[in-house]
Formats: C-alpha cells, sequence, structure tokens
C-alpha cells in the first residue's frame, strides 16, 4: 500500500522476479551466455537512481529476505506476480523456475501470485507439465519468453501450430492471462524476432485469455500500440518502461506514457517493476508523483488519479480476481482518456 | 595511394542502424578501426547488449564490410563483431563473404536479409516524415499547403529532407522533384484531411525509434563508458 495526499493506492507488482545466476548455476560450457545474461540485466539496473544500484554479485542472487525488505517493506507492494523465465540452456536449476518461485509462495502467503509458463516446441510433454503446475500450484497466467533457445531452435511464435493446443488447454483449466515477452530471435531468424503480429493472432483465435504484452512490446511500441488499439483482450505490461525510462530518460517516458493513454488506455496498462532489475520503491513512488513535464504534451490523456490507481494495482486485480478493499478503489468513474481516435489504426 | 583511417570512418558513417536508421559512428558501435601502412582494414563493431538481434548485427556488419572494400586503395578488410552470443557464426560468415543464410544455415526463411532492411526503411520514412511535416506545419503552413508541397520546394540542405529522398529511392518510391514532398507508404500523395491521423501514427513510430536509440546509447554508457550526447541525466 502507498499514500499520497491522501489518496491510497493498493499496489500489485505484476511482473517480479525470484532469480539465481550465480556462478554455481551456470551450464558448463555455456557461462559466457549465463554471464553475459546477467552482466545485460545488471546494466539495465544501471539506468535507474544511483542509490538503487547493486553490486553484480548481489545482483545474481539475492535472497528471500532481500525481496521481503525490497518488495513489501521498502516497496510499498501489496501483490506480486512471480513470473517464471527458465533458460535452463544456461542455468542448471533454471534462472527463476517455477519450484524457486515456489519457495517464496509458502513464505508469503496470500501475497504472491505465482506464474507459469510453457514453450510451445515442447510437445506433449509440455502439455503434461502445464496441467501439473496448473494442479499444483493453481497458477492462473502463464509467462511467455519466445526467444528461448531450445536444442537447435532460437526461437518460436505464438501463432506456430505447435502453440495452439497449449493456448486450448490453458482456456480450458482457466490459465487464462497470458505474459508476452519478446526477445531479439525467433524462427526463422531472418524475420523482425520482436514483431508482435503473432500475438494479433492468437488474441482474436482466443478472446478468452488475456495477453498481457511485457515491456509494452518494445522495442515494436508502435506496433503493440496500433494492435492493443484493436483487440480488447490486448494489455500493457510498464515493466522495463518505468524502471529504464522514468529516471534515465524523462522526456522519453512522458512521450511514452502520454502514447499509451492515448492508444492502449489507462484501463489496459499494469505497472511491472521488474524487481530485481529494479526496485519497486522508486518507482511506485515515481509513478504517483508523475505528470507531464511542460505544456507541450497537452494533447496527451491526463495521469489522474484514477489512472494512477488503476494502472498501480486495480487492472492487475481484475485480470487475476483479486479483492481489493473499497478504501483503494477510484471514487471518480468518469470516462478514460480521449479514444475515439482508435480508428486511427485502420487508415494506415 | 592507400586508404586512410579518416576515409575508413567517413565510409563507416554511412552505414546505419537498418532498426534506427541512424549512423553505425554516431551510435558508438565503432569500437575500434585501424587501418594498416599497407591499407588494411580492421574495424570491430561492439553493440550495446550480447543479446542484440543477430539479423540487424549482421546487417551492420555486412553493410560495413562493404562500405569499406569500395573504398579506394583498401588492400583488405575485416570487420569483427565482439561481445555477441552469435558472434561466431557472424564473423566465420562475414569472412567468407557469406550472406545470413551461411551464418544461420537452415535457420533461416531467405537468402539474405533484404526484406527486413526495407520494413524499417519504411518505418524510418514514416517518423522522418513526420518530423518534416511538424516542422512545415510550425513553419506556418496550413495542411492542404504542406501536403501539396514537392519536393523541388523543400528547404535545400534540410538533413531530415535529405534522408527522407534517400529512403524513398531506396524503397523504389517517388523522390523526383515535382513528386509530393510527403508521401504514403504506396508513393501517394497524403490527403489534407488525413493528415492529422497519419502525423499521430509519424509521431508513435518516431518516438518508438527515438525511444530504441536512447536504450541503446544508455547500455553503451553504463556498460562501456561511451559518451551519450543525448543523455537527460547523468549516468552513474
Amino acid at each position: 500500500m502507498y499514500e499520497a495526499n491522501g489518496e491510497k493506492y493498493f499496489v500489485l507488482d505484476s511482473h517480479s522476479h525470484f532469480w539465481d545466476a550465480s556462478p554455481e548455476n551456470w551450464v558448463e560450457g555455456e557461462e559466457q551466455y549465463a554471464k553475459g545474461w546477467i552482466e545485460c540485466f545488471h546494466a539495465y539496473q544501471g539506468l535507474g537512481p544511483p542509490e538503487t544500484h547493486w553490486s553484480i554479485e548481489h545482483f545474481m542472487k539475492y535472497s528471500a529476505d532481500d525481496y521481503e525488505q525490497d518488495v513489501f517493506v521498502d516497496g510499498h507492494v501489496d501483490m506480486a506476480i512471480f513470473q517464471s523465465t527458465y533458460l535452463k540452456q544456461w542455468y542448471r536449476n533454471g534462472f527463476n523456475a517455477i519450484e524457486q518461485n515456489a519457495e517464496l509462495l509458502e513464505r508469503f502467503p496470500g501475497r504472491i501470485i505465482l506464474n507459469g509458463r510453457f514453450d510451445a516446441r515442447e510437445g506433449e510433454p509440455g502439455l503434461r507439465q502445464l496441467r501439473e503446475d496448473h494442479a499444483r500450484y493453481g497458477i492462473q497466467g502463464v509467462k511467455l519468453y519466445t526467444a528461448e533457445w531450445l536444442g537447435s531452435s532460437r526461437g518460436w511464435k505464438l501463432d506456430d501450430r505447435e502453440a495452439i493446443p497449449f493456448f486450448e488447454l490453458c482456456q480450458e483449466l482457466g490459465i487464462k492471462n497470458i505474459h508476452v515477452h519478446k526477445g531479439p530471435t525467433i524462427w526463422p531468424l531472418d524475420k523482425d524476432g520482436f514483431d508482435v503480429s503473432d500475438v494479433d493472432h492468437v488474441a482474436t483465435s482466443f478472446p478468452e485469455l488475456n495477453f498481457i504484452v511485457e515491456h509494452v512490446g518494445l522495442p515494436r511500441i508502435e506496433d503493440f500500440c496500433f494492435m492493443a488499439t484493436q483487440e480488447p483482450n490486448v494489455y500493457a505490461g510498464l515493466s522495463v518502461v518505468v524502471g529504464g525510462l522514468m529516471h534515465a530518460r524523462p522526456r522519453f517516458f512522458a512521450k511514452v506514457m502520454g502514447e499509451l493513454l492515448f492508444w492502449v488506455g489507462e484501463d489496459k496498462m499494469l505497472f511491472g517493476s521488474d524487481y530485481g532489475i529494479w526496485e519497486p520503491k522508486w518507482q511506485v513512488e515515481g509513478l504517483v508523483a508523475w505528470d507531464y513535464p511542460d505544456e507541450t504534451f497537452s494533447d496527451y490523456p491526463r495521469w489522474t488519479t484514477e489512472a494512477k490507481k488503476k494502472v498501480l494495482g486495480l487492472n492487475a486485480a481484475r485480470l487475476y480476481g483479486v479483492a481489493v478493499p473499497a478504501e483503494f478503489q477510484v471514487t471518480d468513474t468518469s470516462a478514460p482518456g480521449d479514444r475515439t481516435d482508435a480508428q486511427l489504426v485502420e487508415s494506415a | 595511394m592507400t586508404v586512410g583511417q579518416p576515409q575508413v570512418l567517413e565510409a563507416l558513417g554511412q552505414v546505419r542502424d537498418p532498426e534506427l536508421d541512424e549512423p553505425i559512428t554516431a551510435l558508438g558501435f565503432v569500437a575500434s578501426c585501424a587501418v594498416s601502412a599497407q591499407g588494411e582494414v580492421d574495424v570491430r563493431l561492439r553493440l550495446p547488449t550480447p543479446q542484440c538481434a543477430p539479423n540487424f548485427a549482421f546487417l551492420m556488419a555486412a553493410d560495413a564490410q562493404a562500405a569499406i572494400a569500395a573504398l579506394p586503395g583498401t588492400a583488405g578488410v575485416r570487420v569483427t563483431l565482439v561481445d555477441h552470443y552469435t558472434g561466431q557464426e557472424i564473423n566465420r560468415a562475414l569472412a567468407g563473404g557469406g550472406r545470413f543464410c551461411d551464418a544461420f544455415p537452415g535457420e533461416t526463411a531467405g537468402p539474405d536479409l533484404e526484406a527486413l532492411r526495407e520494413l524499417f526503411q519504411r518505418k524510418a520514412l514514416l517518423a522522418r516524415q513526420g518530423r518534416l511535416a511538424r516542422f512545415l506545419l510550425a513553419d506556418g503552413l496550413s495542411a492542404a499547403e504542406a501536403v501539396a508541397l514537392s519536393v523541388s520546394e523543400l528547404q535545400d540542405g534540410d538533413p531530415e529532407a535529405a534522408r527522407c529522398l534517400a529512403l524513398r529511392r531506396a524503397l523504389g518510391l517517388p523522390a523526383d522533384p515535382a513528386a509530393p514532398a510527403l508521401i504514403s507508404g504506396d508513393g501517394a500523395r497524403l490527403d489534407a484531411a488525413d493528415l492529422p491521423t497519419w502525423l499521430r501514427r509519424a509521431r508513435l513510430v518516431g518516438l518508438s525509434l527515438e525511444s530504441n536509440g536512447a536504450i541503446c546509447r544508455g547500455l553503451l554508457a553504463v556498460r562501456h563508458g561511451v559518451p551519450d550526447p543525448t543523455q537527460e541525466v547523468q549516468a552513474a
């Protein structure tokens, strides 16, 4: 919970991690990738305020105590969604596999929502595993990382034929929140790995599922925005946008927020800190205090108290069926920002 | 007369990041550039992260190699991509004059990356034309006047306009003096009534390219201390 100027905010951090990237977990022969991956993440942390930077050693592996302090005690976070990222090609026990995440689930009952994952290339065994994960952990969501390498394959697309049974199973089991993280590679390698048109296809084919595109489709925010305007079940995950831009690039951040509020709208944007890349404290406080820097931004929708409440927690709570006490609800139900220009996309 | 470092750097300045439409030299991607007395050129490219997309990485490295090889007085050229997770595959293909499909046999649908290049040239053209149009409108032109403008009426030497025309030529779109100064994706003149919509779209695409460039520069600054001229806040 965060309180400022008499307003109370329920904070549901939709993108949080508990990873182990320490050298003990590196796969023999793949050390350079395991090391390179975490060093790249660590560099991203450098885009946050200096007082929030960690040493690389601490960054590679933090404890459950650190998590509690940074997220729940200092970070104003009421509940956090754990996204599982396996990367077992590089990390022996996975980068943050569901079993690791489940440890924290026991320690912080009622405060963590555990998401699973699947990889369409795993076929029958993958479908079985998804059923098991659902039975054991009651998962309501999955995180998909399409650029993960598997054997000789360097990625996959959501509209690949082998992905369809997975979405059908999600629909059957009620795993209704599909978090999508695009990466630099897919098959074939000569196509744009970050392309989000596959999300567009499956969002249309599976209208009962919600598709939360993490990092607002960065670096393809424009394709993401045009698509989200068309698809009612496509949402924007704000991780990286806040952590990577709000401090380091305040003017870019203002433009990105303005465009997201215009194209996607305040009802479909979800705060995510991407902890441990960035601590939630400065992000939550910064978002609540934030406004456009000057009048050159006057043609973007306003960042109202209502919008802040929705984006910081109420939107994610709706998707995950979390009951939020009345004191955190929005009082003013006036219409969100101007979206009448949604038809802009059709004239492309 | 053998080639010198200034000519090599100038040639590298013509090579653009296909995703950002900015010169690789301005982005800080050229880690080193050595030219021997005999005209042997050795260039090392370093991208913001080892996980940068292999296809764009290959395009930049191959374009750099071709740009240097075309310089008179070049005895030999070696372009190496350093600190990249597919560096081995890419460098091996580059050294043998191979295409992208040779770097990643069986992992591509087509032989080269021209379709990918074109997709991003189109984005860059829309973003740049949007900036050009906003400049014209700020200068006092009405929407109708802006869309009626022809190429010959654009300000001489405006780098934004010059880049738009270069992109139009590369894409096979009209760029002659009588052609419209602002065109749609199929080369047609824009309708004044559609201009606000078109400007909104162009602004978003432009923002995307700028944000990505900013993130690239920010990461290079944090990881390798490469100065970032566009930075808003002092990097720690």
